[in-house]
Formats: structure tokens, sequence, C-alpha cells
């Protein structure tokens, strides 16, 4: 963190366009130079409900939301456009700048809208201005844009305002409206946004320190979010087809797709339910397609038999997993990464899968990428598993990251030509499962393929694919399933997936894994500066599980403490199963409330564990070392 | 070349390369209706010319679900009322294989009877035969969606309260393109209904009456049926469909009370397929997508020169 970055927050009700203006904002950022995260909080709501969105701009790369924020443009009201529907919650009307003043930190600049937003209904927000150092710059930002356009371009004219206020050039915004707005809607977009930025600049004296940090990469950069990355991913990677049914927040990836894969003469379902989706992916799969499926929890849940049905017929398929909070359907809008266990061991017998949890954005497209390599290359099914807030979260990503060659391969498949090498039973029938298979890979052949009909089965089956229930048939067919995962495992300690923090050598550990990696990194590098001994590492495979390296990473640390968003330590206790060891070295930092966590939370709860300090009123739950 | 040379291969083809070498280990009671379906079956497809390698035959799980033991081709044993999902994906991705998809009344009226809707609705080009023996076989005996109402078994000890499904009229109204019930007691028209399913460009449902002499003795589909497309009682016009929609309630009523009426009750073949829908909007290719996968000289377009601009 540098002593001028800009963590600017903007907040009103749900459609009040909080989402795309944050998105314009910090797309201008980036265009500026800057490197911009994103942070988005919005409720199961469709209209009306306090929401918000942070965006994040540092000259140095920006790995979290950070703590707290610094600027607040409070914009609209809660209620939306529909004042008469009773709120069902306390302070509706000034929601949007009341319930934000928590998190604002000291010195922070508010900007709001005296149009909808009256700050006489807090009852305390003088003192606490003076307090906290805030410096307040009421506008009608509602008449204004009424009196230049349209009430709706609020927005636009907000923007004007905090421009000015931070010293933003105002080219970046029009550009991007250009791009985006109809000759009619631009033009009143443009006054208001620089009646907005030369009033604020002429009318008001500035009494803030903050400014926008200045810009300092020259690489070209794109935007992007998790949902947008594992789409990519999948479609350099061949995948040509996908099915699903919505379910937030796993609708963001299958939208991405559904548009895109037309363009590219691919085929998009949307279809009855996610048994279905996943029974289509199977489908398609079999067929000779890479095919992906996915949903959220409670989605997840009804594939589970599909998914136990492509590990023993050995169909490669890659299925997402966006955890939201739950049991059930929870938290619809808000992380937690409580669905690992769900995703490890549902469905019946034993577990032949791949699971993958990327810990970035960036991450996220290697991963969806590596998904379908494994998934193919060792016909098994394999499920990347991500959260609300890699899905949702906007990073700026350099664009040569996805400068690479697509790999359409459809891995372990035979030819026609093989088909007439490979061996075939009694009666002349393809040896699908053949019991010999090298690294446990017995190559498939596609429907329509010349002499290499077999039968598929959910029922244990024989080389030629014959339903059969031999114990030694059975034995061998089992070990030669379960040997995919040795041989996966190798291939995946080449590749280094494990995300490596900090010094090589230390006293302390901080073990994480998906979606919580980069604030764990920026917590890394805070707990150092402030002279702890500290490494981390962000565990990306799930199963197979990184067994040496954790083994390693464990044996050099005194202690180590999990962050992982769930109530039950879940990723702890797969650690400690996998490694059958270290459970008087590990403790557990959790979150459960519906938000990620920031780094101050992370440092507080290290600074807890190891040096027995109390941990600080938040809501995260320390759960100390076994024994201990 | 074609990496499916398979298909579409002009050649005699012999209804004994349908029959496994090997016995299957399983499992079909003798006497078992679910034969007649494998005669008539393996009967029709030198009619229709198609090749074991070139078929794609997907069923459910039941007893009826053991028919890809006993019928050589590319077989999908797949999992209790779920083939036609993965059947009409099969499709989708290769639309030259000639796909059939296959289950027992349970599986196909009961567990999967939200897929049977939509599947129809989309009329996807394939057949769908469902063995219809109007009762749970595999899991021994117990009541099923077409058993009779009253019908007594271990899990309905008292009778079922239920009025049983109506498949036929639920095909049609969901939007099949093509509905027939057939018999397994009469091979002969069920060969022809099987020929004609598979011809036919578009979600052909069979209600295949079959009987279940281990679990199922009272069952009707012993009796001698009736062939509306040949009765001279029936004059019936099965481009009709509000015609077809009456005709196929009194079959279903019918069913119950002794008078089993059979023959094909829709035929619509003016109604374009899924898959022409799909390529006529744009989201499908017109070659077989699984057919680029072998082409050395595809060109794959990769998202960092289509879609990374507008994140720019
Ligand atoms: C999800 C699931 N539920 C239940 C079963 C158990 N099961 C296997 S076959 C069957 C019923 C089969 O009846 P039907 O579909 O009428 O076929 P039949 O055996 O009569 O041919 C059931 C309930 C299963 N395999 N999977
Ligand atoms: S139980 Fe009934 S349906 Fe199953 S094989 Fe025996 S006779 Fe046929």
């Amino acid at each position: 963190m540098t002593d001028h970055e800009l963590m600017w927050r903007i907040a009103g009700g749900s459609g009040d366009g909080i989402a795309s203006t944050s998105q314009n904002f910090a797309k201008a950022l980036m265009r500026a130079g800057l490197h911009v995260f994103t942070h988005r909080h919005y409720p199961s709501r469709i209209r009306g409900g306090h929401t918000y969105t942070e965006v994040r701009a540092d000259s140095e790369p920006v790995r979290s939301r950070g703590d707290g924020y610094n600027c607040l443009l409070a914009l609209g009201d809660s209620f939306a456009r529909n004042p008469k529907e009773g709120a069902y919650y306390g302070d509706e009307e000034v929601k949007p700048l009341a319930e934000n003043l928590d998190e604002l930190n000291e010195g922070g600049v508010i900007v709001y809208d005296t149009g909808l937003l009256d700050a006489d209904d807090i009852p305390d927000f003088e003192e606490r201005v003076e307090e906290n150092d805030w410096h307040v710059y009421p506008l009608n930002l509602r008449e204004i844009a009424r009196d230049h356009g349209r009430e709706v371009m609020r927005n636009t004219a907000g923007v004007g305002a905090t421009a000015a206020l931070l010293g933003i050039d105002l080219q970046y915004f029009e550009e991007l409206m250009a791009e985006s707005m109809p000759e009619d809607i631009l033009e009143p977009n443009k006054e208001i946004l620089h009646y907005t930025h030369d009033m604020v600049t002429e009318e008001f004296e500035f009494t803030h320190d903050l400014r926008v940090p200045e810009g300092t990469h020259d690489e070209e950069q794109v935007l992007l979010s998790g949902s947008d990355t594992i789409a990519y991913g999948a479609i350099d990677e061949g995948c040509r087809f996908i099915a699903g049914y919505p379910m937030t927040p796993w609708t963001e990836v299958f939208t991405i797709m559904s548009q895109a894969l037309p363009e590219v003469g691919g085929i998009s379902e949307q279809v009855e339910d996610e048994i279905a989706a996943a029974a289509l992916a199977l489908g398609a799969s079999h067929a000779g397609v890479k095919a992906m499926s996915g949903s959220s929890g409670g989605g997840f849940a009804l594939m589970s038999e599909p998914l136990g049905l492509a590990e023993m017929s050995e169909t490669p398929v890659v299925l997402v997993e966006a955890m939201r909070a739950g049991p059930s359907t929870g938290l619809p809008t808000k992380p937690e990464q409580a669905d690992l266990e769900h995703v490890l061991y549902t469905s019946q017998g034993d577990s032949n899968r791949v699971v993958l949890a990327p810990g970035t954005v960036a991450e996220a497209y290697e991963q969806s990428r590596l998904a379908f390599q494994l998934a193919y290359g060792y016909n098994i099914p394999a499920i990347l598993l991500y959260d609300q807030k890699i899905g949702g979260e906007l990073m700026n990503v350099p664009a040569s990251h996805f400068d690479r060659e697509p790999n359409p391969e459809l891995g372990a498949v035979t030819t026609e030509a093989e088909l007439e090498e490979a061996p075939h039973g009694p009666g002349g029938k393809f040896y699908r499962y053949r019991y010999d298979a090298e690294d446990g890979v017995s190559p498939r052949s596609i429907p329509g393929q010349k002499g290499g009909h077999f039968l598929v089965t959910g029922n244990e089956h024989n080389q030629a694919g014959h339903i059969d229930e031999d114990p030694t048939n059975r034995v061998t067919q089992v070990e030669r399933r379960a040997s995919k995962l040795d041989a996966i495992r190798e291939f995946l300690d080449d590749q280094g997936t494990q995300t490596h923090m900090g010094p090589e050598e230390a006293d302390y550990g901080l073990i994480t894994f998906g979606s919580q990696q980069g604030t764990v990194a920026e917590a890394v590098d805070r707990l150092n500066d402030a002279g702890h001994s500290v490494k981390g590492i962000g565990v990306s495979d799930m199963m197979p599980y990184p067994v040496e390296e954790m083994t390693e990473f464990l044996e050099s640390v005194d202690e180590a403490l999990v962050v992982e968003m769930n109530s039950s330590g879940q990723f702890r206790g797969l650690t400690q199963k996998e490694l059958g060891r270290f459970g008087e070295k590990l403790s557990s930092l959790l979150k459960y409330n519906g938000e990620p966590f920031e780094p101050a939370e992370i440092v507080a709860g290290f600074e807890a564990s190891i040096e027995g300090q109390d941990v600080p009123e938040q809501q995260t739950t320390y759960v100390p070392a076994a024994g201990d | 070349m074609s990496a499916f040379s398979a298909i579409g291969e002009e050649r005699e083809i012999d209804r004994e390369e349908f029959t496994p070498t090997l016995e299957p280990q399983a499992t079909w009671c003798p006497g078992c209706g679910d034969f007649g379906v494998l005669k008539a079956l393996k009967q029709a497809m030198p009619e229709i010319g198609r090749n074991p390698d070139e078929v794609l035959l997907v069923t459910g799980i039941g007893c009826s679900g053991k028919l890809n033991s006993y019928f050589e081709c590319y077989g999908y044993h797949s999992i209790h009322g779920r083939s036609l999902p993965i059947a009409r994906a099969a499709k989708l991705a290769n639309p030259e294989l000639e796909v059939i998809a296959a289950g027992g009344d349970g599986d196909g009226y009961g567990i999967g009877g939200n897929h049977f809707m939509h599947t129809a609705r989309e009329n996807h080009d394939m057949t769908y035969i469902v063995f219809d023996n109007e009762i749970f076989g595999l899991t021994k005996g117990q009541t099923s969606p077409t058993s009779p109402k009253g019908h007594k078994s271990k899990t309905q000890p008292h009778g079922s309260a239920k009025d049983p499904i109506r498949p036929l009229s639920l095909a049609l109204t969901s939007g099949a393109s093509y509905v027939a019930r057939t018999a397994a007691v009469n091979p002969n028209q069920a060969k022809e209904i099987l020929v004609e399913a598979m011809q036919h460009d578009g979600f052909a449902h069979v209600d295949f009456l079959t009987q279940c002499p281990t679990w199922n003795k009272d069952a009707r589909q012993y009796v001698p049926y009736i062939d509306i497309n040949d009765s001279e009682d029936y004059e019936h016009d099965p481009t009709d469909k509000a015609a077809a929609q009456e005709m196929a309630s009194e079959a279903e009523r019918g069913l119950y009370e002794g008078e089993v009426l059979t023959g094909r009750f829709y035929v619509d073949s003016d109604r374009p397929s899924y898959s022409e829908e799909k390529q006529a909007i744009g989201e499908m290719p017109e070659e077989p997508l699984a057919e680029r996968y072998f082409d050395d000289d595809y060109e794959w377009e990769r998202t960092h020169d289509m879609l990374l601009d507008r994140h720019k």
C-alpha cells in the first residue's frame, strides 16, 4: 500500500448503475496507467437495496480490496426508483451515505447527492465528520443531471465531481463514454461531466489531501473478472460446448460463454435443470467435443450423479462451481469458501476427479485451461472451484497474458488409424478400458469412428466396457482409475501451480486457497515490513493435493495459520487429512459473514495466533492449533 | 477423409452385426417384453442402413437400460432418467450420428419426466423408445408412473391413489413431432414403427408396450392390440394434431380397460428439427462440431484476438 493510493467507493441502490459506473471508473484509471482492483457488494435484490462497489487504484499492482476506503460517492438512495414499496430495514433513504461511514478511513472524502440524501437524517453525522477529519462535498447531482440532461445521468455528474476533487483527467471518461453511448445520450452526458467538474473546481476550496496516484504501467492492460478469465481459458483450450441453468454467481461464466460460443461456431444450451446441464456436457464430450457445465452450490448438488458417471465412465468434462455462502440458498450474492468438501466428495464411491481452485483473476485463466488439459488428457472430470469474489471482481491484467496459442487437442482419444492397431476383445470389441493403460489413461474412441464402438456404463465394467462384477476385474479397474491421480500429481508438480509468497525462509507460514490468495499475499508483505518472519502459500490443487510441496512448506515453519472463508476450516481439514500430520502446527483464521478478508484482518489474526494477542473486534474467528 | 468414416458408409448391413458375440452377463427374465424391443430394433437397423459404428444408443437405468448389453453399437448406459440430455447433446455435437435413447416408464416418465418434456419441446432429431411395462422391473416390482390407479405393490400396499401418466398426450402437448405406440407382442408393427421413427427428422417418441412376466402379470400388454392405422374402425389421420390428441386420449383410457390401441398417432414432417432451428439462428455450425477436432487445417480462434478489445 502506498500513501496516495485511491480507494473509491460508489454507493447507491441496486439499479442505480453502480456496477457500470464503477466499471467505467476502473477502466478509466487503468487507461491512465494505474493498477486497479474492484470489490462488489450487492444484496439479493433486483431493484433497490443498498449496494456499493469499491475501486482501489495504485501505482503498484493491487492484490486485494484493501482496508476500508478513502473516497465515497454516495449517489442514490437505496429505494432505487420505487420508494412507495415500504423498505424493510431502517434508514433506507440515507443508506448510501450512512451505511458506508463505518469503513471510511480517517481523512477520507465524501461526495453526496443532496438531491436525494439528507445528511441531517444521520444523527451523529457532524460529529463523526469532525472526529475522523472527513472532507465533505455536498452537491445536488440530481438537479445538475436534470438541468443538463436527464435525471438518470446523476452518475455522470458524480464522476465529474470526483474527477475534479481527485485530479483525474476527464479525457479517459469521455473516451469511454464515446465508445459505449449513442450520440443523443453522449452529448448530454459529456456536458454534465464537464459542467460538474468545472463547477466543483470553481466553487469548492479543496481541503483534502487525496489525489489520484501517478499511473506507471506502460504495457497494454485489460480489465477482467474471474468469470471472464474462466470463460476465456475455456475457449482458448478449445471448449465449444456449454450447457447450464442460471444460478448466481455461476451465471456470469454461463452468460459470457453463451455470448462468445456462437461467434466461434460453438454451442451453448440453457436447459431444464442442472442434472440435465451436466448430462448434456457429458453427451457432447462423449461425442467428441470439449464441453463444460457448472453451477453454484445447490445446482452443483444436482450434478452429483452425472459427475459420478463421468468418473466411472471416464468421460472427460469440466464443471465449474462458483461458491456463494450456504448452506442451501444461503447468501445468494455473497462469497464464501464452504463448498470445498461438497465438491471434493459429492457423488457415490471413491472420488476420481480433479479439483482446482484459482487464486487470482489472472490465475483463473490458467487454471481453466489446465482443467481442460487434465480432463481431456486423462479422461477424468475436472472441477474448477472458485467463489463469488473472484468471479465478480475486476482486475487489470496485461493483455500479453492472454497472447497464447489455442489448444484444441482432444487429449486421450484414438484416431481411426490407431483403432486398427488398438487391442480388441473377442468378437472384435474395442478395448476402451485397458488394464495395461499407461498412467491409468486408456484412450477412448468417438462415436462414428470405424471399429471403435464400445459400451459406456456407470456400472463396473471390463476392458471392453461390458458390465462385469468379477472381483479381480473390479480391483484392477478401481486401481487403474485411481492411478490417474498420481500421474496428474506428477504433471502438476512440474507446472508449479502453487503460489509462494514472501521470503524463502521464514519462521511462520500463512496458508490459503482460492480467492483469498491476493489478500494473504498483501498481508505477508505487511507482516514482513512490520518485522515478522512470514511466508505464505496459495494452494490451487485441491485434488490431487500437493502433498510433497505442502509437507516441505510445513516442515520449514514453526507454525502456520490457515486463512479461509468458512466456519469449519474445511481447507485446514483437507490439509491435515492429506498430510496425515501437522495438527499441532496449524491454526485457523476464519471469516464467514459474507465479506472477503481485508489484509488488516489477516495481519491482526496472525498477531493474535502467533503472539497470543487478543483478536481485535472484527468479524473473523481464530481457532487455535490442536492441543493448544 | 472424414474422422468418422463409419458414418454414411454404403454397404449391406446385416442385423446380426448388432448382436454381441459375447453373451451378455445380463439379465432379462425369460418371456420379458424387452426381447421384443431388441428384436424389432435389430430388424429395423438394416432398413435404415446404419451400421453399429454410427449408432449411439443411450439408455437409462432399469431392465430396459440393459438393452445396451444385448445390442452392439456405440452404447451409453447412463444413469436413471438421464438418457435424453446425454443423447441430445451428442446429437448436437455430431448431428450425423444415429442417436437413439431408451429407458423404462419409471426412467422416462418418472425420474426423467422433466427431460422428456423438454426434449420433445426442442424437437431433437432422435428416437426415444420407452419400454412401458407399467412397473419398476429392476428394483423388483414397485408401482410406476404408468401403473393403473389402484395398482398394488409392496410400496403401494393399499393400491395407488394416483392416475397414471399419459405418455402419448404428454409427448404431443410437449411438442414431439412423431408419436407412436407399439407393442412387443407385435414385432412386425414394432419394427415398422421403429424404422419410421428413426427416419423421422425430429423427436420421435415410441411408447413401447412391453410385458414384465416377473412383476406385472396383470398388465394388459399381452392382449391382442388394435392397429389404429390399419383398423377399419378407426380412420385416423396422423398429420392432424387435434385428431392425434383425441386418439391418444382414447388409447390411454382404453389401455387400462383392455383395449390396446397402437400405431402412429402423430407425424409432423414439416417441423424443423432443433439442430436446424439452432443453425438458422446462427447458434450451431453447419458442419458437425466433433469433426473439427480432427481437422488439422481448422483455424482455432483465440480470445486474445476476438474478445480482449472490449476489456481494454
Ligand atoms: C437416482 C436413482 N434412483 C433410483 C434408482 C434405482 N432404480 C434402478 S432401476 C429403477 C426403476 C426401473 O423401472 P423402469 O424405469 O420402469 O424400468 P424397468 O426396469 O421396468 O425396465 C430404479 C428406481 C437408481 N438407479 N438411481
Ligand atoms: S423383471 Fe420384468 S422387466 Fe425386468 S427383465 Fe424381468 S421380466 Fe423383464
